[in-house]
């Protein structure tokens, strides 16, 4: 029997609606008391002083590329899992768009085990919705929910076919999970590297123009609300998409989406002169775009906080701007991005521990995102207040594009704790083996 | 060592002394100056420019250097090799200056943050076209002295137009009034952050300006929709000599060249009393030397 007692912590729990001072005990990987009088520590407990820290469910994070298998130079699952404890997260879901598609059990089993091995945090396989993200004939989505995939996407493209989309959105009610989209007429951006906008001008390069976002949301919206399906809209850069989500979800429709901490925080101005680490798909929007986000992460029309953390190699982005691959990693610096807002005002700390941990694991039905006694012991501790500086080199990513190199953050994680034993711990790992 | 990859960021007094110094290098003007003898000039085009590397390299010689060319159009550079790697080696030749030119927006500003010498944007996607602007700049200055209150109309495909976005910017700070004239498809959106004025009406416009700039119409935007036809294009935006009798008395016709006949420009009109686009040619050469010397020094 082991325990741990977190001491005098500052416990934000929005599931539970606690925010204030309590003791937390964990016994045997789970959540065993959160009281607000003083507990008394067990016998041979560990106890944790979080005098001035966040006590806070374990942050999961709904879109992670890990690379593996077929891309294990820019990450591995153990990498990707040893970037997502240094960040805070003690879930994350792995895209299926590696270099053999997840879009069969043996892929998804293969995910898994690499993630079994590393025994860091749980790693959520996201199965495709195409067969090899073709998007021509459906994956078996039964056989991969079966194997274990929490959502169907074909993140990195999009399902330009809207019979077809029509169709998941239909079949996956099946087995009742998200279809998740990566919204992108290819029309409409084709051939653009940056969004479309007086900065594109200004860089003489082909601009994407938000409505190759906002279109496809309309479309799947009308196609949800045919289909009565689950639909969860990756990464949403701009102002319009927010606006028909918004209007969607009070019309009663089954949508969620999330927002990448790079489009809550940069706009297309961060290109500069043709920096490849600010070029993302979707790209980076305009100012309007970025306060019409924020906005959207106060009221609600957000669930979720993701990364979209996508790891490159150095030669992918050492090239021409319009040549530059799309992605910038994400897992380790989305806490801090995320408190930025929390400083200036925009969110309350309650809110941006919900976006991240709490709508999370509602959106895709995971377990944790609460601390109520009885749930797993998945928890952060954050130390809101540290200082520290963003330097890539020392990311526990297998890759270093970040545009925020160098940036000030304000707020640090302490510890990751999964299932009651602490992963990551004052800036080290601490592996099992 | 003194980059030029684009126009943006130069202020009035540096430009007009770079303008000042090209009036000397004029056939004519004070003893010639060979500050790069000895040195070597790398000429780097990725894309074909028989007019703008040949400028390059006349001025290049007249200031004594040795010029070497690499032309990359086409196909030629080996498999897997990157700008970067092409950079690198052509420095270890150790050239004064490189002069690149390259289809993608951007690429001699990665070039000049991983070499030491010094880099000048020859045309880069649809970015900038520096020594276009200025050589613009300097033969609409040649006319009227200075470019104060003046209005330059710039017409045709903006959108994927170098020279349009350089002279923009040029044109703007040395005082004068730019205005931007295409179709809407060819008019990109932030002109008027860039300090443009922008219109659909060319034949509203024309008597307003006192030099009229065409843009060269690249026939592949035919296939990508951005326009009906080249022949609906000319009818709209074509500079015949009717339009040209819109104009004001004096007001000269530009074009960076190569021009397609019949459709910005009129026979008529490209190769009748308004066009200076041979003026243009030759300042060019001047305007490069002027360039080169800026960046050896
Ligand atoms: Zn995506």
């Amino acid at each position: 029997m082991t325990s741990v007692l977190f001491q005098r912590a500052r416990v934000i729990d929005p599931r539970n609606g606690v925010d204030g001072i309590r003791d937390v005990l964990v016994t045997d990987g789970r959540v065993a008391q959160v009281s607000e009088a003083p507990l008394v520590a067990p016998k041979d407990a560990r106890v944790v002083d979080a005098t001035g820290k966040w006590v806070v469910p374990g942050f999961i994070d709904l879109h992670v590329h890990l690379r593996e298998p077929g891309e294990e130079g820019k990450e591995t699952v153990l990498t990707g899992c040893r970037a997502a404890v240094a960040g805070g997260f003690t879930g994350v879901v792995a895209m299926p768009n590696t270099k053999v598609v997840n879009d069969s059990a043996l892929v998804t089993e293969l995910v898994l085990s690499r993630a079994r091995d590393a025994d860091l945090c749980h790693v959520y396989p996201a199965g495709a919705i195409t067969k090899g993200l073709k998007g021509e004939e459906l994956s078996e989505a039964g056989e991969l929910v079966g194997a274990g995939c929490v959502a169907l996407t074909d993140d990195g493209r999009p399902v330009m076919n809207a019979a077809l989309m029509r169709r998941v959105l239909q079949y996956a009610t099946l087995f009742d999970v998200p279809v998740m989209v990566h919204e992108e007429d290819l029309t409409l951006s084709a051939g653009g590297a940056m969004h479309e906008g007086a900065t594109s001008t200004r860089l003489g390069l082909r601009g994407i123009p938000a409505s190759a976002e906002v279109a496809m949301v309309a479309r799947d919206l009308v196609l949800l609300e045919e289909t009565k399906g689950r639909l969860h809209v990756a990464h949403v850069s701009c102002e319009g998409s927010v606006r028909l989500i918004r209007e969607a979800k009070k019309r009663g429709l089954r949508v969620t989406c999330e927002v990448a901490p790079h489009h809550f925080t940069l706009d297309d101005r961060a290109v500069g002169d043709y920096d490849t680490h600010a070029k993302m798909a979707p790209p980076l929007r305009g100012d309007a775009d970025v306060k019409a986000l924020r906005e959207a992460l106060v009221d609600g029309t957000v669930d979720a906080i993701a990364t979209d953390h996508a790891p490159h190699g150095v030669s992918d982005k050492l090239v021409e701007f319009e040549k530059g691959i799309n992605g910038i990693v994400g897992l380790e610096t989305a806490l801090g991005l995320t408190l930025a807002l929390v400083h200036e005002g925009v969110l309350t700390p309650r809110r941006a521990v919900e976006l991240l941990s709490e709508g999370p694991a509602r959106v895709f039905g995971l377990p944790g995102g609460h601390l109520a006694p009885g749930s797993p012991a998945d928890i952060t501790v954050v130390s809101p207040g540290e200082e520290w500086t963003v330097d890539a080199h020392r990311f526990y990513s297998r890759s270093r594009n970040t545009p925020f190199h160098g940036r000030t953050m304000k707020g640090r994680v302490s510890q990751t704790w999964v299932g009651g034993r602490c992963v990551f711990e004052d800036g080290q790992l601490k592996e099992s083996r | 060592m003194r980059h030029l990859l684009g126009i943006a960021g130069w202020r009035r007094d540096e430009l007009e002394a770079l303008l000042d110094r090209a009036q000397e290098h004029l056939p004519g003007g004070p003893e010639a100056s060979h500050v790069l003898r000895g040195q070597v000039v790398a000429n780097l085009f990725f894309e074909d420019s028989t007019r703008t590397r040949s400028s390059f390299e006349v001025a290049a010689r007249r200031l004594g250097a040795d010029v070497l060319n690499w032309s990359f159009a086409g196909s030629s550079v080996s498999k897997g090799e990157t700008l970067l790697d092409t950079a690198r080696n052509i420095e270890a030749l150790g050239p004064a200056i490189i002069i690149i030119r390259h289809r993608s927006s951007g690429a001699p500003h990665l070039v000049a943050r991983h070499v030491k010498c010094a880099v000048v944007n020859a045309g880069d996607g649809a970015h900038e076209h520096p020594s276009q602007a200025l050589l613009d700049a300097f033969t609409l200055r040649q006319r009227w002295g200075s470019l104060d209150g003046r209005t330059v109309l710039i017409v045709g495909d903006v959108l994927h137009s170098r020279v349009a976005r350089s002279n923009l910017v040029c044109l703007k700070a040395l005082g004068a009034r730019v205005v931007l004239c295409g179709p809407p498809t060819l008019l990109p959106p932030g002109l008027e952050e860039m300090g443009g004025e922008v219109t659909h009406r060319l034949d509203a416009v024309l008597p307003q300006a006192d030099a009229v700039m065409c843009l060269r119409l690249q026939t592949e935007r035919m296939a990508e929709a951005f326009l009906p036809s080249q022949r609906e294009y000319s009818r709209l935006f074509g500079l015949t000599p009717a339009r040209v009798e819109r104009m004001k008395p004096d007001a000269p016709v530009l074009h960076p060249g190569p021009i397609n006949r019949g459709v910005e420009l009129s026979p008529a009109v490209a190769d009748g009393p308004r066009s200076v686009i041979l003026e243009q040619v030759a300042n060019g050469v001047a305007v490069r030397r002027a360039i080169l010397e800026r960046c050896a020094s």
